[in-house]
Parts: structure tokens; sequence; C-alpha cells
């Protein structure tokens, strides 16, 4: 073939061939792509100068604030309460979901009503209801059940803006992590519990080191939303009187009237704070991906399971 | 145990040794599908059964009823004098809680269809997870043995590589180490060569082969009569729920006595199972 290419070095259909030679080809000149970015870029210019020379968002007074004490101790508070509400949501959201897929029928049936009722009424009207929960309730009690009282509590000791934000935040979080959570055990293969089953491990066990591991993959992306989400949410506790990080940034502004610098400087936070959330999750996402390996060269030939 | 063998005639008729796994008059339906209608079957300690049978006869479920995978509705099986899921106190007969049953079953080795492998676990954690997790064995025993397992099914150099890394023959391979990671007494094999591709099948009979050379008792639920030929002390061929015929390699698979086996068998001529 190649020799009689040789012979024919002038003939047209070999310098056809030639120039048809995919190895040859250029890519196209994409004008509309370099316009694209010229305009984008320039757009951004536009705005980052606007925001820049604009008077009105005072960035001398975002940068006095940015780390004022105040600012702070309201960032601490947003913080914490998200992991600790998040860690009990989660632990909370985990029983659940085992609740839910469980074969008996009282605990599928309770967690169901659980995940109605917290996922059903809104975060905010959840808040207010704990935080006034005393005017319901005066006392809380340990007691069995029509029985003898154990211990006894005034509500109004127990439930101060901290405990009434942390069980709002925990309780109505995990109604959606149970979820989330449920979704991620059922996307295992079933056969991965029979296995681990039929080697003698008990069904925790199989749930510890079996299930939940291969569940992560799926449970990790929307655990990361909602934690996102729970970091915005704390703003709610504001109505109950937790100083949390907006509503430290509200009570400087009701002085000074620097709204807009002072909101920016939340805003530049709750950024801030997302963006290191999703590096984080990254590294989560990857850590579980790491059976993910491709197949040796020598299998290449064969498709993929 | 003596109080369970009561009631049940035929274990009078049973020689020594003792049977490993007894199952007397085995039923399971699924709906109105009745799958099994009264298996009996005694496998000897260090026999190597294969059951042969048509798909849709019974074989895989027998099997897997054989550690309570499958719950049967009538009937019982024995292994070693246990009867997993279930406990006999005084007279009556209980359903055992998960606890025990995880613990009747933790001896009992068993090698799926789909290899099932614990996919985000490395092939030695694969292995070391059943005698580490439920026979508290010490990691580093359990690793040396496990690496003496791979070096058995000849896949050490493997032992940090994670499962979809591997081939579907090498992942069947690290399947049977890990069932023998808990030194069963009883190995049960759930149709170990069907998903595989033909020319990765030698492999996995081969080490099956060894096994059964080794003295260990295994029941093989297969479509690959070469392996019963060479590997099996006795044959059973199952068919629409009923133990059709049983009996040594060369009695039923060279000299089929019901028409049903010649049938079965006669499919096979020249096939895949005549070259392995």
């Amino acid at each position: 073939m190649t020799g009689a290419a040789h012979a024919l070095a002038a003939s047209p259909e070999v310098l056809q061939l030639r120039l048809r030679d995919v190895a040859q080809a250029r890519s196209p000149h994409n004008i509309g792509r370099w316009i694209a970015w010229g305009v984008t870029l320039l757009l951004a210019a536009d705005v980052a100068w606007i925001f820049a020379t604009n008077k009105g968002f005072e960035w001398h007074v975002v940068a006095q604030w940015f780390t004022g004490a105040a600012i702070l101790r309201g960032l601490s508070v947003t913080l914490g309460l998200t992991v600790v509400a998040m860690v009990l949501g989660t632990a909370l959201g985990l029983l659940l979901a085992i609740g839910r897929l469980s074969d008996n029928r009282l605990p599928r049936q309770l967690a169901g009503l659980y995940i109605w009722v917290f996922r059903g009424t809104p975060l905010m009207v959840q808040l207010i209801f704990w935080y006034n929960l005393s005017t319901l309730f005066p006392t809380l009690s340990l007691a069995l059940p029509f029985g003898p009282v154990l211990a006894s509590w005034k509500t109004n000791d127990l439930i101060t803006p901290l405990t009434a934000a942390i069980a709002g935040l925990a309780l109505n979080e995990a109604a959606y992590m149970a979820e989330i959570i449920r979704a991620g055990l059922i996307s295992v293969d079933s056969r991965q519990t029979e296995t681990a089953q039929a080697f003698g491990m008990t069904r925790g066990r199989a749930l510890r080191r079996i299930v939940i591991p291969q569940a992560m993959r799926a449970i990790v992306p929307p655990t990361g939303n909602q934690l996102i989400s729970m970091i915005k949410a704390t703003s709610l506790v504001s109505v109950i009187a937790m100083g949390d990080l907006l509503y430290s940034v509200q009570a400087v502004y009701n002085r000074t009237f620097e709204v807009i610098p002072l909101l920016m400087v939340a805003v530049l936070w709750y950024l801030l704070i997302t963006s290191l959330l999703s590096v984080g999750q990254s590294a989560i996402e990857r850590y579980y991906a790491r059976s993910d390996g491709t197949r040796p060269a020598d299998r290449a030939d064969e498709a993929p399971l | 145990m003596n109080a369970v063998m009561k009631g049940m005639p035929k274990m009078s008729e049973v020689p020594d040794p003792r049977p490993l796994v007894c199952a007397h008059n085995v039923h399971k339906r699924f709906g109105s599908n009745h799958v099994l209608k009264g298996i009996d079957m005694e496998v000897r300690a260090g026999e190597v059964v294969v059951i042969l049978g048509p798909s849709g006869s019974g074989k895989s479920t027998f099997l897997r009823c054989i550690n309570h995978l499958e719950t049967m509705d009538q009937g019982s099986i024995l292994v070693d004098g246990t009867q997993i899921g279930y406990a006999l106190r005084g007279t009556h007969l209980h359903r055992v809680t998960p606890h025990v049953l995880a613990r009747q079953r933790s001896e009992i080795g068993m090698v799926f269809q789909q290899f099932n492998l614990y996919p985000h676990l490395t092939v030695l954690e694969n292995i070391v997870e059943a005698p580490i997790g439920v026979h508290g064995k010490p990691r580093s025993e359990a690793e040396s043995e496990a690496f003496a397992l791979l070096d058995m099914v000849g896949l050490r150099d493997k032992a940090h590589a994670y499962p979809r890394q591997l081939s579907g023959g090498q992942q069947q391979r690290v399947a049977i180490a890990r069932a023998l990671a808990i030194k069963p007494k009883l190995m049960l094999f759930d149709e170990p060569t069907s998903a595989l591709d033909p020319e990765l099948v030698g492999e996995v009979l081969a080490a099956m082969r060894d096994l059964a050379n080794q003295g260990l008792t295994m029941i093989v639920v297969t479509h690959e009569i070469g392996f019963a030929k060479e590997a099996a002390d006795r044959v059973v061929f199952m068919d629409g729920g009923v133990v059709v015929e049983e009996g040594t390699p060369d009695a039923v698979l060279a000299n089929p006595q019901h028409p049903r086996t010649r049938a079965f068998l006669s499919r096979f001529i020249g096939g895949r199972a005549s070259d392995t």
C-alpha cells in the first residue's frame, strides 16, 4: 500500500489523500469565543469599577468592621450554631433514615411522622415555637407516662435563645438529613448487605463498615448543600434574639446607619465560609471516590462492568 | 443437639461420619411459585457436591436456604447440627435474633455469582473484614493469613488494588479467598462462573478444584459439567424444585437414568462444559 503510494507520489489521488489526512487538520478560528471572553472581561471590569468607586459601599467602613470584635463574636455564634446543629441533625437524621428503612412498621411510621412534621412547617415557626415553649409547658418533667415524675425543670431555665436555636435548627435539619441519608443507603446495591450478613456480620456492623461508606458517595454532595443552607439559615435565629453574624451586623448598623457596608461585611464572611466548605467538600468527595480505579491497560479491551 | 435430630426419621439411617449438612423436606414458595418442592439432601464432611439443573430449577434458592439468606416455608436444614436461623428450645422451634443468626452463619463461606466484593475496600481489606470484625482476629494475623490465601489464588500482587481494577476472574478469585479467610467448615458456591467471560472461567474453576482436593466441604451450584466430572464426589440433578437424580459423576453424567437429566445433559455435548 505504502509502496504503491510512493510510486504514484504525484498522482492527484494521492495528493487528495494527503490533503484529507486528519492529522493535518486545523481547528476553526473561533472568533465568537474570543468576542465572548472580551465582552465578559469588559463587563467584569466595569462591575468591579462600579463596586470599587461607588461611595455607597464605603469600603473603608467594610475594612474597619470586617474583623471587629462584635462581628467576630457574631461569626463565632454562626459557625458554632452551624456545627452543633449540623452534627446533631445528621446524627438524628441517620437514626431516622435507619428507622424509615426498618423492616419493622413502628420505627418506619414514627420516622415518617417526624419527617412529615419537621419538613412540613417553616423553620422560622419552629424556632419561635421552641423559644416560646414555656407558654405551652411552664415546666418540663422527666416522668413515666401517667406515672411518677422523676425530675422537673422550669422551661424558662432550659430554653435560652441558644438552646432554642440549637433545638430548632437541629431538629429541622434532622428531617432533611434523614431523607438525604435514606437516599444514600438505598443507592447501595442490596447484595452488599446480603454478602456482609452471609459472612456473619450483624446488621449494625454491615451498615457501618459496608453500606454507609458506599452510601457516602451519594450523601456528601447534598449534605454540602444542607451545610451551606444551614449557615445562612442560622441568620433566622436573630428572630429569637440570638446574636449571630447577621444579627451583630444589624446591631452595628442600627447604631451607625452604615447599612450597606456592614451588610457587605456579612456577605463577604458568608462567601468566605461557603468557599472554604466547597473546598472541604471536594476533598471529602475525592476521598470517597478513591476506589474508582480504572481497569489496568491489559484489560482495556473489555467493557467495564 | 440430639433433640434436634428427633422427629427426623431419615437421620437414623445416616452412617458415620455424621453428615455436615442435612436437608429434609425443604419447601420454598415465592408467592404462588412453588420453587422447592421437598428437597432432601445430605452432604458429608469433606464431600464436594455439585448441583446441576436448568435455570429456574431452584438450585440457587436451595443453596441460599442453607445459610438462611432465603427463608424456607417448610422442612429443615442442619449444618453441623445447627439449624441456621432457628433454635430448638424444649419442644418448640424458635426463630433466632439477628445477632444469633450472624454467629450461626459465621462458619459458612459463600461465593456469589456477581462476586459481591466490597467495592470501597481493597482486596486485602475485603479479605480481613470478617476475620477481624466477626471473628475478632488480630489485624496482623488476619493479614498474614490473607496474604497466604492470595498466594494460593495467585493474586498477592493485587492485595492493595480495588475490586474495580480487577478482571471478573480475578475478582471471583479474591471472593474465594475472602470466603476461605473465615476458615469455613462449609463453602457454598452460587454459580461462581456464570458472570464471567468464557476465557476467565478456567482460572476460577482451577482455584475451586484446588479447594476440592484439599478436602473442603463444598456445595457448588454451577453449569460447568466439566467441573462436576473432575472435582465432584457426588452430582445432584435438580429440576422443577425436586431432586431428580443423584449419584457419582460417572453415574449421573455418563449414564443418566432420568429422561430430564438426559435432556439437560444433551444440551451440553460439545459445548462449554466439555472443554473445561
